[in-house]
This record gives structure tokens, sequence and C-alpha cells, in this order.
């Protein structure tokens, strides 16, 4: 799960990592009115999305006075921000952040991960801050420092130490930095996150160690502990058909092509994508229906692919385990009468009741004429691209 | 033969009064697994499952069934507790079913299960379908929720020959499996090592094993976007592995950053891509199939079975 810059930074204040002053707004006015409220010459205006590269489409600005803080929100509020990472139409801002200016002497990076390997979290710190991490890895990797941290017991101070030496810290700095460092291991450990970074912290002209920008993801399979953090989801920011997914239990991952995939099994389904692209079609959706799906969670996922106005065919391919064949030919069924299919469906079903599905099926033929059944992967594959591009 | 698991292995579940481990024990029973007994805290005592004994704790159901191996149906919340449960009571191979645990909890469990008392203890999964050694006339072992008909015994593979098969993806091995049986090749052991992103046995644990196994003339190794162990695999079979090695890496058209079902199914901050994992396991000497439905006949042509 993801959360806003504004939320990360609280908890990042909340957990001891220092921050410098800001307001939440949601009006050009109130930007005005918290240019003045902060007092700072300079003040900065980012717009609060969850998707990253928001400098570089315009959603990051400097503003010196309340009259430009209130026509840089008005600019942003007003129109989507396009980023490298948005779809290509953009996303609404609904809200901005107004921060206190700082005047910066260096810029550092500071990060926490799942280091999957080591089973374990790692802290990841570099002396080049600013600039994403996966460009400094591949420019000057000897500028990132990386620590793995004990699941149990945190950043031991052995640890920060020697993060510290490496980036050059000195003095009282140095101290404030080692903070920062034990505060933001016991956020990522207290909150199950997945992801924290900060980028970038800064050290101040006047000695002080802040974080400037932060983002921090959730392991998903520990929301159920952490009802603070699941209480900061913002569905606004995901997309809808996505939302509904989830409702039913369904994993589901918006895709730009035109075939609807409806597949059991995670693995099964990214391998449907691959082999529709192999045959020079083009996938419109990730869907797993998990294998405890009922009749009604399947027909509720066929309702969503084909609720996807770009869908020019479905294909289904089952391998039935858990999840019985029966089940799904049966939600095929109701969806037909109840949605109805008026593009090209392509079912491919193996495994666990395929003959009592294959008879479920055949008995309906009637009644959903778009329907073709093949015989196994490749066929299924050639038929749906095949029917999709006629 | 086969690895880590056969008919002697006597099978506990952990949940087994619940609905999935219920309805899962019942399966494996029936595929011919030596089921023993099972465990929900506070219904020791109580029968489940066609007359089995049901226990308070594992240490119990060891001592009273010698059981070593164990198939865990517990909740996510509870999971980890489990396989520490099961390890502490001196189970040889835990087999975690649950999807959805945390992955923090996982880092403890193996953080744990390091420790040198543990350094006999298996852990397979979490999040996976399991482990099943096929045998022929009620005499295999499945450990778990695969289907286990469609699985085809060494003695009765057409083609005389008999692979191996490691998978981070459950539906993706009946694939495999199936299209193997189709080719007549058998399967010695197929092992679904889990989707998350911390996990019990890995690839190269299996590899391992099935290396030194007489019977596997190839393995099939099913691998999918996210961290770096098909590259770790790679590197290894490249050095070591004495038998063909065919692979499939799920993912080639999943968008970076997005969480495709697995956990552990990410590509993220430039790592994890499929293509790195295929370029690496054809430098490490695979054959690795373009597409998921040819993994049988690729398997098959590698051991020169037409």
């Amino acid at each position: 799960m993801n959360i806003h810059e504004y939320q990360a930074r609280s908890l990042l204040a909340k957990f001891g990592v220092p921050v410098p002053a800001a307001e939440l707004v949601t009006t050009p006015d109130e930007a005005a009115a918290a240019y003045e409220k902060l007092g700072t010459r300079v003040a900065v205006v980012k717009a609060q999305v969850h998707a990253g590269g928001r400098g570089k489409g315009g959603g990051v600005k400097l503003v010196k006075s309340a009259n430009e803080a209130r026509q840089v929100a008005e600019a942003i509020l007003s129109k989507p921000l396009v980023t490298p990472q948005t779809p290509s139409g953009g996303v609404p801002v609904r809200q901005l952040l107004v921060a206190a200016g700082v005047d910066i002497e260096k810029e550092f990076y500071l990060g926490m991960a799942v280091d999957r390997a080591g089973a374990c979290p790692v802290l990841i710190a570099s002396s080049e801050g600013g600039v994403e991490i996966e460009q400094v890895a591949r420019t000057n990797p000897q500028a990132i420092v990386r620590v793995r941290i004990d699941p149990r017991n945190g950043l031991y101070d052995y640890q920060a130490r020697t993060v510290a030496f490496q980036l050059g810290f000195q003095g009282d700095a140095f101290k404030q930095f080692c903070t920062a460092m034990k505060c933001l291991t016991k956020l990522f450990l207290a909150t199950d996150a997945s992801l924290a970074e900060i980028n970038p912290l800064v050290l101040t002209r006047d000695g002080k160690v802040l974080a400037i920008d932060a983002k921090i993801n959730f392991d998903d399979n520990a929301l159920y502990r952490q009802s603070e953090i699941a209480a900061m989801r913002d569905e606004r920011e995901e997309n809808p058909a996505e939302v509904r997914a989830r409702k039913h239990e369904l994993s589901y991952i918006s895709l730009q092509g035109d075939i609807g995939c409806l597949v059991n099994g995670a693995g099964l389904a990214m391998a449907t994508m691959d082999i529709i692209k192999l045959h020079g079609g083009e996938p419109a959706n990730f869907l797993d229906v998990g294998g405890g799906a009922t009749e009604e969670a399947v027909t509720e996922a066929f309702r969503i692919i084909l609720s996807d106005g770009n869908v020019k065919g479905v294909l289904v391919n089952i391998f039935g385990g858990i999840a019985k064949c029966d089940t799904i030919a049966s939600a095929i069924v109701n969806a037909a009468g109840e949605v109805g299919f008026k593009v090209p469906l392509v079912v491919r079903l193996e495994g666990t009741n395929v003959d009592k599905a294959r008879q479920i099926l055949e008995q309906a033929k009637a009644s959903i004429p778009t329907m073709i059944v093949a015989d196994d992967l490749t066929d299924a594959a050639r038929k749906i691209t095949a029917a999709v591009a006629a | 033969m086969s690895i880590l698991v056969d008919g002697q292995t006597r099978l506990i579940c952990q949940g087994i009064t619940g609905s999935a481990g219920a309805f899962h024990t019942k399966q494996c029973k029936d595929y011919g697994t030596q089921v023993v007994g099972g465990v929900t805290p506070g219904k020791g005592g109580q029968k489940a499952v066609d007359d089995l004994p049901v226990f308070n704790s594992c240490l119990e159901a060891v001592s009273k069934t010698g059981a070593d191996a164990t198939m865990i149906f517990v909740p996510p919340a509870f999971a980890a507790d489990a396989i520490l449960e099961a390890a502490d009571a001196g189970i040889r191979i835990i087999v975690a079913i649950t999807e959805g645990i945390a992955v923090q909890d996982m880092m403890k469990v193996k953080q744990t299960l390091s420790l040198p008392r543990y350094k006999d203890t298996i852990l397979i999964g979490p999040n996976c379908p399991g482990i099943i050694t096929p045998g022929s006339a009620g005499k295999g072992c499945k450990i778990g929720i695969m289907p286990g008909y469609i699985h085809k015994a060494p003695a009765d593979a057409e083609s005389g020959k008999s692979i191996g098969i490691i998978s981070r993806s459950g539906t993706l091995t009946y694939e495999a499996v199936w299209q193997a049986a189709k080719c007549g090749l058998g399967q010695t052991t197929c092992i679904g090592i889990g989707g998350d992103p911390v996990r019990g046995m890995n690839f190269i644990d299996c590899l391992e094993r099935f290396n030194a196994d007489e019977q596997t003339a190839g393995v099939i190794m099913i691998g999918e976007i996210g961290g770096s162990d098909e590259e770790q695999a790679a590197a290894w079979i490249k050095t070591n592995m004495k038998k063909p090695v065919c692979a499939f890496i799920a993912g080639r058209t999943a968008p970076p950053g997005r969480r495709m079902g697995h956990a552990g199914a990410i590509i993220s901050g430039g790592q994890g891509g499929a293509e790195a994992k295929i370029e690496a396991l054809r430098a490490g000497g695979c054959t690795v199939a373009d597409s998921p439905a040819t993994l049988g006949a690729t398997m098959a042509a590698a051991l020169g079975v037409k």
C-alpha cells in the first residue's frame, strides 16, 4: 500500500525524524495563507499524488511570496498532473503541501527496503541525494552504503556509526544523522513498511539534518495489524477497477492492451499475458481469481474486465487445482446472461472437474455465440489474437 | 527415487479442523500419503478427516504419531508461529501453504531457522502449492493443494525418463506437470517453493538434490519477475549442474513497480525484470522456453524424448 508524501512526513515526525514545517492545503487561498504562516522567504508547493516524478511534471514549485503561492497552487490544482509515472492523461491533484524552504548545504539519500536474499530489512544510504537511487547505482555504485538490519533488534549503534562515517558526517550532524537512521529503522519495523525512502535528506547551512521528501510503502499482508496505516489509504489515487476487484478478493491490475484475461494463479496469469504478447496481442489486464474463487467472485471479475472500454476480446485460462473448472464455467454462463459477451470469448479449461465444465459450456453454447473453446494454451492464444485482430 | 518426501513420509496437518485443512488432508490421504494426524490447539482429543487424531500441539503429535512432515493451513496471522512450533517439535519437512504472511514475520522465522539446532529442518513455502512425489497405485506422497491426478510416477512414464520440477508459481507448475506427462515424462518430485519474497527452500536447494538423485534426468525450473533468485540459480547451474535444465520466466509483459498477484512478483528499482533472468539462465546453460505452452516439449527435446 502506498501513502501520500504529507502522510509519510507525519510518520517520520512521529518516529523522531525532523521535517521542515509544512501545511496541507486544497485551495489557492489556503496556499497563500500557508506561505504567510510558515514565514520563510522561500516555500515549496508540492502536488500530493501517489505517482512519482512530480518535479518533472511541474508538480513541485518554489515560491517567494503569498501571491506567487496562490498562483502556483491555482496552476497545479487546475489541471491533471502528467509525470513519467502517470497515465498519459495525468492524474487529478486534490491536495498540495506547502513546505518551509530550507538552506541546503548538502543532499543525501536514506532509505530502507526488504533484502530478499538476506531475509531482512536493508538500510541504504548515499552521499548523492536528490537524484534517483537507481541512477546512482548505475553511475556511481561506490557512493551507496548498504547495511543489513536485524529484523528483531533493529539498527545497532556500530552500524549507524559506520554509515555516518562513510557518508562523511562530523560533529553534531553526525549525531543527528545517526538518530535519523535509528528512527527510520524503528518506523520501518513498527509499521510493517516494505519501502521507506527519504530523498533528499539534507544537512542545512545552519547544521540541521532534515527530511525533505519521503515515500513509504507498506506490506499489504500486514495491514490487518496496522489499522492506523490502513486508514491512510486514499482510494481516489487508485484505479477504480482495481479498488473494486480488491473488495472481491480478486487480484487485478489494469494494463493498456485490448485482450482481457481471466486466469487462476498469479504465475499462470502472468504467463497468459506473456503468451498473448508472444502471439502479437496486447493484454488489457492481469487477473488472478485465486484458488477459492466462488461463482459470484468470478462473475464480478467478468463485469470488471468487460467494463474496460478497450477490451476487444476475453481469454479465460484456468488450470483447475483448488479452483474447479465447473465453477468457472458456471460463472461464464452467469456473466453471459447478465452482462453478455459482445466480444469474442476464448475459453481454455484444464484440470479439476474439466469434463463437467465442458458439459456446462456445451449446453450454454447457443446463448453465448461469441464463445470459442480452445484445446490448449497455444491454441487459446492463437484464437484470441486472431479473433481480436479480425 | 525422489527427493525430500516419499511413501514413508508421515504427515500431519496444522489447521486440520479448518475447511481448507480438512479438505486437502482428505485429498492427500486419498492420493496415498501417510497422513497420521493433525494439530489444532484446543481441539486435542477430537477426530477429524476419516478418524484422524487431532492434537493440541506439534510436540504431542510427533510423540504420539512419529510424524516427520507437516502441512500448514493456519491463517496468515498465526502461520509464522505454526512454522516455528513445527520446527521446535523436530519436524523435518515443513510445508507452509498459507498465503498472506507478513514479510517481517517470515524474516523472523528465517532468522530462527538459521540457528544450529534447526540445521536439518526444511521449510517449503509459504504461499506455495506444496510438494509431491508421484507414485503409482496409491504409493505416492502428496503434501499440498496440487491436483494429484495430473502427475505421472516414474514407473508409468512412457519415455522411461523422469524429471524434477521447481516453481515459484502454483498453477504454472500444474501446467508444466501436465505438459511433461503428455510428453511421456514422469516426475520424480515437484516442489512449489512459493510466491513470497522471503521463503524457505530456494531454487538452488532443490537443484542440488535433483542433481544428486539418480532417477531425475532433467529439471524444469519456473521462475518469475522479482528478486534475483533465478540469477543466483543460473550461476550455480553453470558450475554444478550435470543434467539439462529447462526454464520459463513468467512476467515478461509485467509493468515495473506493480505487484503481480504474488507478494514477491514485482520489478522494483530496475531490479527483478524477466529479460535479465532469461539472459542469466541462458548464460548458465539452461534452455529457456519462450512460451509457457512449450515447457514439456522443450524438456522432452533436451532429453532426446520424441
